[in-house]
């Protein structure tokens, strides 16, 4: 099985993020608002990291 | 005669929370969120449950490798330390002799770092169940 860098990353993220989400808060829509913000971030910054690493090598 | 019967059930409480204490942490890491479904939190666990699974499954399909105790380098037994977390699905696959993939392509070696984050994030999930044992979270 083969996944593409970016649904490798999406997948990832969202499977963490829901970790994250249940364990680092305590009631639910907590729980649910740190996930999305998680997962966010994470995808968020893979593709920022992207872009910057294509600028560095231009 | 009446603060003794409630010492008695403060007492047995107690104890019955400490052997939580002890059970769920161990639980949850031998079955990813089962910390959490012993204490009657049915959805965190079976999202914990699925989340950890899928990704360590995913890992494996991707050819990812697994590391064993005596890998004798340094940044193998902290893929070890990773990997174990995931508890019960760690021992399946070293029994069954999956995850011996040799890493030449880039996914692969994802497959492998699913793996070891699946191991650590059931870690986190286990100190959670912990948590709730204890009663420091709901």
């Amino acid at each position: 099985m083969t996944l593409n860098h970016f649904s490798a990353a999406f997948v990832f993220a969202l499977f963490a993020s829901i970790v994250f989400g249940i364990t680092h808060r305590d009631t639910a829509r907590e729980m649910v608002r740190y996930g999305l913000y998680c997962f966010a971030m994470f995808l968020g910054g893979t593709i920022v990291a992207g872009w910057a690493m294509w600028v560095l090598r231009r | 005669m009446e603060n003794s019967t409630v010492g008695k059930t403060r007492v047995a409480a107690d104890q019955q929370v400490n052997m939580m204490a002890v059970i769920a942490p161990a639980i949850g890491w031998l079955i990813p969120g089962a910390g959490h479904m012993i204490q009657k939190r049915w959805i965190r666990g079976a999202l914990l449950l699925i989340s950890i699974f899928t990704l360590f499954i995913l890992g494996l399909l991707m050819q990812g490798r697994i590391y064993k105790a005596n890998g004798g380098d340094i940044l193998d037994m902290l893929g070890f330390v990773g990997d174990v977390g995931a508890g019960g699905i760690y021992i399946v696959t070293l029994a069954k002799d999956w995850g011996q993939g040799a890493i030449a392509f880039a996914t692969a070696d994802y497959g492998t770092k699913f793996m070891i984050v699946a191991g650590l994030l059931n870690f986190i999930a286990v100190a959670d169940a912990y948590h709730i044992a204890i009663g420091k979270k709901q």
